[in-house]
């Protein structure tokens, strides 16, 4: 079976998804339909780009992200400039105390410059892939001197995976409940179906706060993580199962599903191999709409300061600092990791949105 | 000091103790503030009700006008652009929407949009300057709450537009010779608008949590602050007590969409 759809595929070839529509499988059309989709594509690409940016933080991110520099706090972001002799470079920072304020101020001394070297090795032997040996805050510091790009990048591996994880977590329960919901029906199924609703009737943020607060204050960075992240997908998972139970409602009375009962197989055949495999498409698209969703709680909750806690990093962790706006309009890069989480959100909604189109089998 | 909030007892007696409490109207008292939680909490739910309506009036007059503009001028220019506007207004957090508009506001008008109130009314009695004061300040977070519902309702009334505009019936009014403004404003609005008002409950969930944080971060007298407060105090009565008061808002607004819901459309009865 699936040698002959790899033949029709090469002697077909042409990217019109109409010529063959009947011999491609329906993971192969979808594919086809959402790769002409450019919005979805470029959003996927830039995803994927800033998971390997995250994941790879360690060595893509110019500095630790708990590199603390008490003498070089609040630095505005320096620019880049490139010289054939030296290659990029940055100048120097010369420090100035306000008369007024006090506070030490930063400016460039351009006698001073600091050449950006690539694979650059620090003092414990680390690699990264740009770093300087002088000061080099691209995005300028925060109030301990931690450079402000290298904790943009180590909390995107907070703040990305969080919503995967969370969104897993809820479609692995809202696919259970959800079918058990529609396969049984009767009393089950009404039971089901309140309890969303009663979820659903909540504020999600202000619940979301509470649970957040109501966690314990002595535990370490990765039970605060996978708390946040169970206490996300508490609320999410009922729209899900709301979609699947509807699907396998209409599945369930279908002819295939007659023939394989009457064919004598069993429950968890059923549902296993004809039930779920028609509602993977939907699943898919819920979650990665559900994405940005679960994004934005953890930024506003670690915001209000009762998600993720430091030592962790997340955007919102980093946009904590920005709090107030006296803080901003002295230091107004601090509202930077603002950008990549409406970057990443803005294209969970793309990608979302070409996946459902795509995966739509009346669109166009 | 534990006898008197009768924090001895285990966990689920204070809590059957509060809860009998709650629906006699006893709410218990708050430890932060050493006052009834009753006293605390009403003109806050007021104002958080005032925000509410009022970014759900703004959703409503901006995203229908818009949704049928962006349908009927399907795939121009204009069109593009409001859709990726409403994407941008669907993914940006409301907080930092609060954020980025105070620091403008401070930067270019030199004004602080703190509060509710200028100064001058802070804790002054009820004036109709007062009010007028309160109608100045009130604009920003009702905008900035309601443009998150606002993206996405646009999305929908576009979406359910184009799919009436598909229909027979539609064909059959412009085969008449009607107008095309006719058409589209007395036969396939008043269909594609239905389904915005069962929208209408759902997306209260959405207003009441955005305006809890955008509060926090404009300092305004909603339940926002004092929850955010609350929770981090362990002051749990109050606390408890707040989130109850939204949910209970939540059912009610429901309630009234439902029956909203069937006094537009007589085709829908609920037996």
């Amino acid at each position: 079976m699936k040698s002959t759809i790899e033949i029709t595929e090469e002697v077909a070839g042409a990217d019109d998804p109409w010529t063959d529509g009947g011999q491609l499988s329906y993971r192969q059309l979808i594919w086809r339909r959402f790769r002409k989709n450019r919005m979805g594509v470029i959003a996927g690409a830039l995803l994927l780009l800033f998971y390997i940016l995250a994941i790879g933080a360690d060595f893509f991110a110019p500095y630790h992200y708990n590199e603390i520099n008490m003498r070089l706090r609040h630095v505005p972001p320096q620019r880049l400039h490139f010289s054939f002799s030296d290659g990029f470079y940055v100048h120097g920072l010369k420090s100035v105390r306000n008369s007024e304020s006090l506070e030490l101020e930063f400016t460039k001394d351009l006698m001073q410059r600091h050449r950006v070297e690539f694979f650059f090795k620090d003092a414990k032997g680390r690699r990264h892939l740009f770093s300087s040996a002088g000061p080099m805050f691209l995005l300028g510091t925060d109030r301990m001197g931690r450079d402000l790009l290298s904790r943009i990048m180590y909390g995107a591996r907070v703040s990305m995976t969080l919503g995967l994880v969370g969104v897993l977590l809820s479609i692995v329960l809202g696919s259970i409940l959800g079918t058990i919901s529609g396969y049984w029906g009767g009393w089950v199924d009404n039971l089901i179906q309140r309890i969303i609703e009663i979820l659903s009737a909540f504020p999600d943020i202000p619940l979301w706060m509470a649970l957040g607060a109501a966690l314990p204050p002595g535990w370490s960075s990765i039970q605060i993580y996978f708390g946040i992240t169970i206490i996300l997908s508490i609320i999410r998972w009922g729209g899900l199962a709301r979609q699947v139970r509807g699907k396998v409602l209409a599945y369930r009375e279908s002819d295939f599903v007659m023939a394989a009962r009457a064919a004598g197989a069993g429950h968890w055949h059923i549902i296993t191999k004809h039930l779920l495999p028609g509602c993977y498409s939907h699943i898919i698209v819920i979650a990665t709409l559900a994405i940005p969703g679960m994004i934005l709680g953890e930024t506003a909750l670690s915001f209000l300061g009762l998600g993720i806690r430091p030592p962790m990093t997340s955007w919102g962790v980093l946009l904590e600092e920005a709090q107030r706006v006296t803080v901003l309009l002295h230091y107004p890069w601090l509202i930077f990791p603002a950008l990549p989480v409406l970057v990443v959100v803005i294209a969970f909604n793309f990608l979302g949105d070409a996946l459902r189109d795509a995966a739509d089998p009346y669109s166009d | 000091m534990r006898e008197r909030y009768g924090l001895n007892a285990p966990l689920w007696k204070r809590y059957l103790i509060w809860i009998s409490g709650f629906v006699r109207g006893n709410f218990g008292e708050s430890f932060e503030y050493k006052r009834e939680v009753d006293e605390l909490i009403w003109d806050r739910i007021a104002f958080t009700l005032i925000i509410s309506v009022g970014s759900l009036i703004f959703t409503y007059i901006v995203a229908i006008p818009l949704g049928i503009y962006s349908a009927t001028h399907q795939y121009k220019w204009s069109d593009h652009f409001l859709t990726f506007l409403s994407f941008v207004g669907m993914s940006i957090p409301a907080f930092l929407l609060a954020l980025s508009l105070m620091v403008f506001a401070f930067e270019i008008f030199d004004v602080p949009l703190f509060g509710l109130f200028s100064a001058y009314y802070e804790g002054a009695p009820w004036t109709w300057g007062k009010l007028g004061d309160l109608f100045k300040h009130l604009w920003i977070p009702v905008i900035v709450v309601g443009i998150n519902g606002t993206a996405s309702l646009m999305r929908i009334m576009r979406g359910n537009l184009l799919d009436v505009l598909g229909q027979p019936f539609v064909q059959t009014a412009r085969a008449k010779g009607l107008k095309e403004i006719v058409v589209v404003s007395k036969h396939a609005v008043r269909i594609a608008i239905n389904p915005l008002i069962s929208i209408l409950g759902m997306s209260l969930p959405g207003i009441l949590s955005g305006s809890a944080i955008v509060s926090i971060v404009l300092g305004l007298p909603t339940v926002g602050p004092i929850l955010l407060n609350s929770l981090l105090n362990e002051d749990i009565y109050l606390a408890g007590t707040l989130i109850m008061m939204l949910s209970l808002l939540l059912v009610i607004g429901n309630l009234i969409a439902d029956i909203a819901l069937a006094w537009v459309d007589p085709r829908i009865r609920y037996e």
